[in-house]
């Protein structure tokens, strides 16, 4: 049965809410991976996997289903969480994240875990798969959508700019790209690195319909991932890295690392204070 | 046996491009499969993708010059169910894009064929920058791959249509000249399936791409010398037929290969190691010996280059040589091999080697001399059907079996001065 979609917000955000916690469970448990990013992607991935997506988590290949292509593949510990709460698999699967024999890769597999799309980590090519798959979708006259997550980092890179010039060039209005724009990469802050604005002007002058959001504000992402025009859609999402964990914030240090187990404790302290909040109706 | 060609091999034959053969194909499997589409980027007439954008504008997608593009969006689309030929230049195509393939249709195992073009030397004036020569060794590394090497137009026609049956990546490696149509509707072709284009006993040639036809030049010209040479048609590189290769390789003994490729991690160096932990045989491999290409014409860059029918044939004539001395080396120790020490003795008068025309030699290091300058009456007066008469003389008066055994069986003049040359070496050594 297609996932039924979740309108109320406050549901919504304790979703994200358990999704950051599992987050750092799983990373503290692999003793590797990436923290920032997959905390400031929580949200966007609870709106797209719990409103947005059309799609069945028993039945992960369903063909009415909207595809997903996660190009930063480092960030996929917020996919793996974000579909075990919705039911692809187990939570308690979670731990396995980077271990020999599991199905939740460092960078995702499509072949290990059904649901994933695509294998991905090398940046700058799930752009223009998820142009490849919009396109053929249109061929065969299907209405799926496809949404495509990326990195503002990965904006560096050539290939996603050439995919850029063919989803204006093919009108793929059937696809939506969201940026994570967090603004660090791993030797620092963008806009040191290769700076990328302004962005939003970018895109539009190559053809494409932009909208910029709050990427914590879930409310917003679901409106921003609802919108359809005659141009293929691109959604800024300004996140905060690391968010939900004070001394991970907007740090590039903590791009590439899990916390330790005490590091970890302090973050689930936080997480759980925040739960609290949002269950009050403070949040 | 060797599989049927065409009627007039050696003959004036019709010329056309391999290229052409990509053309035909994939309207061909077009028609057969609405899944297929054809990707380019910007080279759509002189790739023969054109034939298909023709027949099928629906299907076609122009790409422009973004290669890693290309890879990706054919990714892209095999996701959703379509199999994609992707088609540029080899160079940049999957020169520029191989991680992208790599990662997005090797490690993701779609159905996309990746199709090089304008590979080899044979580009010609284009020079160096558009001759691909590295890309079946960056191909046939990835898991997951087919890769093919089509050896004229009609098999080039029939490589693609295969590619486009298999499952999974396909590398298609194509060529821009006109080169001879050999093969016929008949002549059988199948992923993984070496062929025998001609039979031989004294030295295997494996070749691919347009160059079988110059291997089967050669064997022509080898036949003259007395040399037997049989010919494979190795147009699958990857899977690659292991069981037909270790059976030549029992069989002649001596391999020569022969590709429009850097030897190394090519043709060569596939079929080397496909041998190597079975049945390891001498190998010569002609190709580009670890350079880049140059301007010229097409003919000029392989003389320059030593990708000719002479330096095949030269390359068969070093090799059986060298696999009369390994066989020496390599023979199993005869039992009671007898003294090699004794080889240096002196021996009495009356054991001393009577030749035909009356001279005597009476050290193993005359006989070699004597050899050298032995007209080929004298030599078959006591080598022959029926007898060996130094073969027999060494074994009987300095006790040396092991030499004995060789010289027995590599019976002609050349092989038996290399044989007592390196046994003389090794016992002085």
């Amino acid at each position: 049965m297609p996932a039924k979609k979740i309108d109320d917000e406050k549901q919504l955000k304790l979703i994200a809410n358990q999704i950051r916690q599992d987050i750092i469970t799983m990373l503290t448990a692999a003793g590797s991976g990436h923290s920032g990013g997959p905390l400031g992607m929580a949200d966007v991935f609870t709106a797209l996997y719990f409103t947005a997506l059309k799609h069945d988590p028993k039945k992960p290949n369903w063909p009415e289903r909207d595809v997903l292509i996660l190009s930063n593949g480092h960030i996929c510990p917020v996919r793996y969480a974000a579909m075990a709460n919705a039911g692809y698999f187990d939570r308690k699967e979670l731990l396995t994240l980077r271990k020999l024999g599991s199905r939740l890769q460092g960078h995702p597999h499509r072949a290990a875990l059904p649901g994933l799309e695509t294998s991905s980590g090398p940046l700058g090519s799930g752009l223009s798969q998820a142009c490849g798959a919009a396109l053929a979708l249109r061929m065969d006259r299907k209405p799926n959508r496809v949404y495509c997550v990326t990195s503002d980092g990965e904006h560096d890179e050539g290939n996603t700019w050439e995919a850029v010039l063919f989803a204006n060039k093919m009108r793929l209005t059937n696809l939506t790209v969201i940026i994570d724009r967090n603004n660090i990469q791993i030797d620092g802050h963008t806009e040191d690195v290769l700076p990328l604005e302004p962005l939003r002007e970018k895109y539009e002058s190559f053809g494409w319909h932009v909208i910029d959001v709050d990427g914590h504000d879930i409310r917003h992402i679901i409106d921003a991932l609802g919108q359809r025009t005659e141009k293929p859609t691109c959604i800024i999402a300004h996140t905060t890295p690391g968010k939900g964990v004070s001394y991970m914030e907007n740090d590039p240090e903590w791009h590439g690392k899990p916390p330790t187990p005490e590091q970890a404790q302090v973050a689930l302290t936080e997480l759980q204070h925040w739960r609290e909040r949002i269950q009050a109706g403070e949040d | 046996m060797a599989v049927r060609l065409a009627t007039d091999v050696y003959g004036t034959l019709p010329q056309a491009p391999t290229r052409n053969g990509y053309g035909e194909g994939i309207v061909s499997a077009g028609k057969k499969n609405k899944d297929i589409v054809v990707l380019c980027a910007d080279l759509t007439e002189s790739t023969r993708a054109l034939a298909f954008k023709q027949a099928f504008p629906d299907r076609f997608v122009e790409i422009g010059v973004a290669e890693q593009n290309m890879a990706t969006v054919a990714a892209g689309m095999a996701l959703m169910g379509k199999i994609p030929f992707i088609t540029s230049y080899a160079v940049f195509s999957p020169g520029r894009n191989w991680e992208q393939i790599r990662t997005t249709i090797c490690y993701n195992d779609v159905p996309v064929k990746i199709a090089g073009h304008h590979a080899g030397i044979s580009v010609g004036p284009d020079g160096a920058t558009h001759q691909a020569l590295e890309d079946v060794a960056m191909m046939r590394a990835l898991p997951n791959i087919t890769v093919l090497v089509p050896c004229d137009a009609i098999e080039a026609r029939k490589a693609t249509l295969a590619a486009a049956e298999t499952k999974g990546p396909v590398y298609l490696r194509f060529s821009r000249e006109k080169s001879p149509v050999f093969t016929t509707e008949e002549t059988p072709f199948a992923i993984g399936q070496a062929e025998i284009f001609r039979d031989g006993t004294d030295v295997t040639i494996v070749a691919c791409g347009p160059l079988v036809h110059l291997a089967l030049v050669a064997a022509k010209m080898l036949e003259k010398e007395g040399i037997n040479a049989q010919v494979i048609n190795n147009h699958s590189i990857k899977p690659i037929d292991k069981k037909a290769l270790i059976k030549a390789a029992r069989n002649t003994g001596a391999f020569v290969t022969v590709e429009e490729h850097q030897v190394t991690g090519g043709l060569g160096s596939a079929v080397a190691e496909a041998i190597a932990d079975t049945w390891p045989v001498p190998i010569r491999r002609i190709g580009v010996q670890d350079r880049f290409g140059e301007s010229g014409s097409s003919a000029e860059l392989f003389e320059k280059y030593g990708i000719t029918a002479k330096a095949v044939v030269k390359a068969a004539r070093d090799v059986v040589k060298v696999r009369q001395l390994c066989s020496v080396l390599h023979a199993p120790p005869v039992e009671s091999g007898g003294e090699p020490g004794k080889l240096l003795s002196e021996i009495t008068p009356d054991q001393d080697f009577r030749l035909w025309g009356g001279e005597t030699i009476h050290t193993v290091p005359e006989l070699k001399e004597a050899l050298k300058n032995m007209d080929d009456k004298t030599f078959h007066y006591h080598v022959n059907a029926r007898k060996n008469d130094f073969s027999s003389w060494i074994d009987h008066c300095f006790g040396d079996r092991m030499l004995a055994e060789a010289l027995r069986t590599h019976p002609t003049k050349e092989a038996m001065i290399a044989l007592i040359a390196l046994r003389l070496k090794e016992v002085k050594d």
